[in-house]
C-alpha cells in the first residue's frame, strides 16, 4: 500500500531541498514571481514598465513558439507572419471599426488559431528543414502582402496605422503605462497557465510523443496529422494575442515592424529560454528585449573603438551574447536551472 | 554725497537689470544644464536600411567638431543616437528611453518614415520638439496639429510643383507620361505635379499615368505604354532600381521625350551608370545640396570646408556619399536653432526657435537656397534647383524653384 502510494508521487514530492519539496519549492518561486511581477510597476520608472510589458508581450509569442517547436518539434521560421496578422487584427479593429482593444485579442488570436491550422495542412507534407523554409516564405511574404494595393485600405499600406493610447478603466488609479502592464501580465498569466496545463494533459502527452517518435505515436492510434495541425494553429494564436498586444502597447503598425528578423528574435528567445519549457518563455522575453540594449551600451565601452565605429558592433557583442549563452546553456536558461537543481536536491 | 547716491541709484538699477537679464537667461527645460545640452537620435545602424545610418554617424561627427570648438553658448551637445534597427516598435523602444529615463532636450533628425509615423503621437504628446526629421513624406510639416514635430528636406510634393511650373514654362502644350509607384511616395509626387499644374491643367495635360507596384519586375510594358499614348513629357516619379529600367527602355523603343526624373534617384552611379550615360544624356532632375563627386564644386569654399571636416572628424565616412553632406547640412539647422535659443532652453523655446529660422545659409546647400521657418511654416527647405545630365556629371540651370513652383 504505501509502496504504491510512493509510486504515484511524482519525483518533484519526493525531492527535498533545504527542508521543503520541489514541489513547494516551486509554489514558492511561482508565488515570489507573482509578487514581484505586480509589485514592480510601483518600483519603476513608466519607460522601464513599458519595457517589462514588451518582455511579457514576447514572452507570450516565444510560448506560441516553444508548444510548436519544443514541444511538438515542427520548425517555424514564419511565426513573425502570425504576429503580424495578430497585430493588424488589433489595429484593423481598433481603428477602422472602432473596437475596444480588449476584444481585438480573442478575435486575433482565433483568426490567427485558424490561419495556422491552415497554413499547418499543407505543411504537414513537409518534415524539418522543408518545413522551415516553407514558414520562411510566409515570414518574407507577409511584410510585402500587407501593403499590397487591394488591402491598402484596411492596413494603411507602407505608412500603417497609428492607434491611441488605451487608459485604465473603472478611473483605476494608474498610469497608462501601469495598465497596460497589468493588462499584459493578466493576458500572460491566463495564456501560461493553460499553456501549461495543455502540457502536462492527455493532448500533450500526444503532441510530444509525435515529436519524440511519430511513427511510434500513430501506431498507438493518435492522429498525427491533426494533432500536428492544431499544434500549429495554438501556437499561431499564441503569436497571435502577442501581435495584438504589440500592437496595442505600441501603438503603431506597419509593414516594416514584422520582417523576417523579427521571427529569427522570437526562434533566438526561444532557444536561449529553453525551447522545451514553459516558465523559459520568460527568460527568452527578457534576453530579446534587453540584451540588444546592452549590447549597445557594451559596444561604445569597447577600449580603442571609436564610436562612430561602435554602432557597428552592437550585434557582434550581441552574437557574443548569444554564442556564451548556448555554451553555458545548452538547453536554455531554463535548462540550465533544471541542469543545477539535482546538484542541490535530496531524496 | 549726491554724487554717491547717483551712483548708488546707477549701481542698483544696472545690478537689477543684470539680476533681471540673468533670470530671462537661464531657463533650463529637461536635458539642459549649465555644461550640456542633451539632444537624442535614432538611426538604422543595422538592418535593411544601415546604409542610412551613415547619416547618423556624420551628424555625430558634426557635434563633436562643435563640441571641440567651444559647444554652442558654452554648452557642450551630448548627442544620444540610437539603432533602431528600421524597425518601427524598436524605434518607439528607443525614443521613449531618450525621452523618459535619458531626458532629452529634444529628438533631432530620427530617420525613416514609418519609424518616425510610430513615434508621431507619442512625441506631440510629450511635448517634446522632434525636431528635422529625416523623411521626404509632407506629413511632418503640420504644426496645427503637430506642433512639436518638423520636417527638413523639400518633400516629394514640392519636386511636383516644381516639374509642373518647369513644364508649363516651357512646353505649355506638352503631353504628358506619367510612370509612378503605387504607394504613399509616388502618390506625394503625383499630388504635387496635380497641385502644379492645376486640376483642369493636369487633365488637359496629362495624357497617361502608368503606375508599378515596387514588388514588379520590371517597368517595361508601362514605358511601351507611353510611348504608344504620345507623350513627349515623360514624369519618371520611380525608385533607383525601376529609374535605371525606364531609362534604358525608353531610349531603346526610341522613344524621345522631355525626361523629368524624381529627385530620389538623381545618383549618377545608382542609377544613370546602370540604365548607360549615353541613355540618360538630357535627363532632367532637380537637387538641394552640393553633390560632392559633382568636380563643379572642386574650388568650392563650402565643399573644401566639408571635406576638411569630413577627413578630420569622420575619417572612415565615404567622400562620394550624398548622405554625409546632407547630414552635416541639417546639423547646422540644429546648431542654429540652440543659438538662437540662448540661454532660455526649455522645449518651448527650441520648437519656438526651431519655427523661427530666417534666411539661414546651411553650408552645402546649393548656392541660393536659404532655410526659412515660421509658426505656420514647418517645411524648413522648400527650393530646390533644376539639373540637365550631360556628358557624366549633372549641370545646374535655370534659376532656384520655390515650394509653390515661382522663382526667385
Amino acid at each position: 500500500m504505501a509502496n504504491d502510494a510512493q509510486a504515484r508521487r511524482e519525483p518533484a514530492d519526493v525531492l527535498h531541498f533545504a527542508g521543503l519539496t520541489l514541489r513547494q519549492w516551486r509554489w514558492l518561486w511561482l508565488a515570489l514571481g507573482l509578487a514581484t511581477a505586480a509589485a514592480l510597476p510601483w518600483t519603476v520608472s513608466n519607460f522601464t514598465v513599458f519595457q517589462f510589458t514588451q518582455v511579457l508581450v514576447y514572452a507570450i509569442a516565444i510560448l506560441g513558439l516553444n508548444l510548436l517547436t519544443g514541444f511538438n518539434g515542427q520548425f517555424s521560421l514564419g511565426h513573425s507572419a502570425f504576429y503580424a496578422i495578430g497585430a493588424y487584427t488589433a489595429a484593423i479593429l481598433m481603428f477602422h471599426l472602432k473596437v475596444p482593444y480588449f476584444w481585438t485579442l480573442p478575435l486575433a488570436g482565433v483568426i490567427c488559431l485558424f490561419a495556422g491550422f491552415l497554413f499547418g495542412l499543407p505543411a504537414l507534407r513537409l518534415e524539418g528543414l522543408y518545413l522551415a523554409l516553407a514558414t520562411f516564405a510566409l515570414a518574407v511574404a507577409t511584410p510585402q502582402l500587407l501593403k499590397y494595393k487591394a488591402v491598402e485600405h484596411w492596413t494603411g499600406g507602407v505608412q500603417g496605422l497609428t492607434l491611441k493610447k488605451p487608459s485604465p478603466p473603472f478611473d483605476l488609479p494608474l498610469s497608462k503605462d501601469q495598465w497596460l502592464y497589468y493588462f499584459t501580465l493578466l493576458v500572460g498569466l491566463l495564456l501560461f497557465w493553460c499553456a501549461w496545463n495543455l502540457v502536462h494533459s492527455r493532448t500533450g502527452r500526444a503532441i510530444q510523443a509525435i515529436r519524440d517518435n511519430p511513427i511510434a505515436a500513430r501506431t498507438m492510434g493518435i492522429n498525427t496529422a491533426m494533432y500536428k495541425s492544431w499544434t500549429f494553429g495554438v501556437s499561431a494564436f499564441y503569436t497571435g494575442v502577442a501581435g495584438a498586444l504589440g500592437a496595442i502597447i505600441i501603438q503603431f503598425v506597419a509593414p516594416d515592424s514584422f520582417t523576417f528578423f523579427l521571427a529569427v528574435l522570437f526562434l533566438v528567445g526561444s532557444v536561449v529560454g529553453g525551447i522545451v519549457s514553459i516558465p523559459g518563455a520568460i527568460f527568452g522575453g527578457i534576453f530579446v528585449t534587453f540584451i540588444p540594449n546592452i549590447s549597445e551600451e557594451l559596444a561604445t565601452q569597447i577600449p580603442g573603438v571609436a564610436e562612430e565605429a561602435a554602432k557597428g558592433l552592437t550585434w557582434t557583442v550581441y552574437g557574443l551574447f548569444l554564442i556564451l549563452i548556448i555554451y553555458v546553456a545548452p538547453a536554455g536558461l531554463a535548462g540550465l536551472l533544471r541542469m543545477l537543481l539535482p546538484r542541490f536536491v535530496r531524496r | 554725497m549726491h554724487r554717491t547716491f547717483r551712483l548708488t541709484l546707477i549701481g542698483s538699477a544696472a545690478l537689477a537689470l543684470a539680476s533681471g537679464a540673468a533670470l530671462a537667461q537661464n531657463k533650463y527645460g529637461p536635458g539642459v544644464t549649465d555644461k550640456e545640452i542633451k539632444i537624442g537620435n535614432t538611426n538604422p545602424y543595422s538592418g535593411p536600411a544601415s546604409s542610412y545610418g551613415t547619416i547618423g554617424k556624420a551628424i555625430s561627427a558634426y557635434f563633436k567638431m562643435v563640441n571641440e570648438q567651444g559647444g554652442i553658448n558654452g554648452r557642450q551637445i551630448n548627442f544620444i543616437s540610437l539603432d533602431d534597427g528600421y524597425q518601427p516598435p524598436k524605434a518607439k523602444e528607443q525614443v521613449r528611453r531618450l525621452v523618459e529615463k535619458d531626458e532629452v532636450a529634444a529628438l533631432f533628425q530620427t530617420l525613416g518614415t514609418p519609424t518616425n509615423s510610430a513615434i508621431h503621437e507619442y512625441m506631440n504628446e510629450a511635448k517634446v520638439p522632434h525636431l528635422f526629421v529625416a523623411t521626404g513624406a509632407t506629413k511632418w510639416g503640420n504644426p496645427k496639429e503637430f506642433p512639436w514635430t518638423m520636417g527638413f528636406q523639400p518633400t516629394y510634393q514640392t519636386f511636383g510643383r516644381i516639374a509642373a511650373a518647369y513644364i508649363l514654362k516651357n512646353h505649355p502644350n506638352a503631353k504628358i507620361g506619367i510612370l509612378y509607384q503605387n504607394d504613399d511616395y509616388g502618390k506625394d509626387y503625383l499630388h504635387g505635379l496635380e497641385l502644379g499644374l492645376g486640376k483642369d491643367g493636369y487633365k488637359k495635360l496629362v495624357v497617361s499615368a502608368q503606375s508599378y507596384e515596387v514588388t514588379d519586375p520590371t517597368v517595361d510594358s508601362q514605358v511601351v505604354n507611353l510611348k504608344a499614348s504620345g507623350a513627349d513629357v515623360f514624369y519618371n516619379i520611380t525608385i533607383p532600381k525601376f529609374a535605371a529600367q525606364a531609362i534604358r527602355k525608353a531610349h531603346d523603343i526610341g522613344w524621345t521625350q522631355v525626361h523629368l526624373l524624381n529627385d530620389v534617384s538623381g545618383s549618377v552611379s545608382a542609377v544613370l551608370k546602370p540604365a548607360g550615360l549615353d541613355k540618360s544624356q538630357g535627363i532632367i532632375t532637380a537637387a538641394y545640396l552640393k553633390d560632392p563627386t559633382d568636380p563643379t564644386w572642386k574650388d568650392d569654399a563650402e565643399f573644401k570646408e566639408w571635406t576638411a571636416w569630413m577627413n578630420k572628424y569622420y575619417p572612415d565616412g565615404d567622400k562620394a556619399s550624398s548622405f554625409n553632406v546632407y547630414g552635416f547640412t541639417v546639423a547646422q539647422l540644429m546648431e542654429q536653432t540652440l543659438k538662437q535659443a540662448g540661454n532660455d532652453l526649455t522645449r518651448e523655446n527650441i520648437m519656438k526657435q526651431a519655427a523661427n529660422l530666417k534666411n539661414f545659409r546651411a553650408k552645402m546647400l546649393l548656392p541660393g537656397i536659404q532655410v526659412n521657418t515660421s509658426p505656420s511654416d514647418f517645411y524648413p527647405v522648400e527650393q530646390m534647383q533644376l539639373q540637365r545630365f550631360e556628358g557624366e556629371t549633372w549641370k545646374l540651370f535655370g534659376p532656384i524653384f520655390n515650394a509653390d513652383g515661382s522663382t526667385s
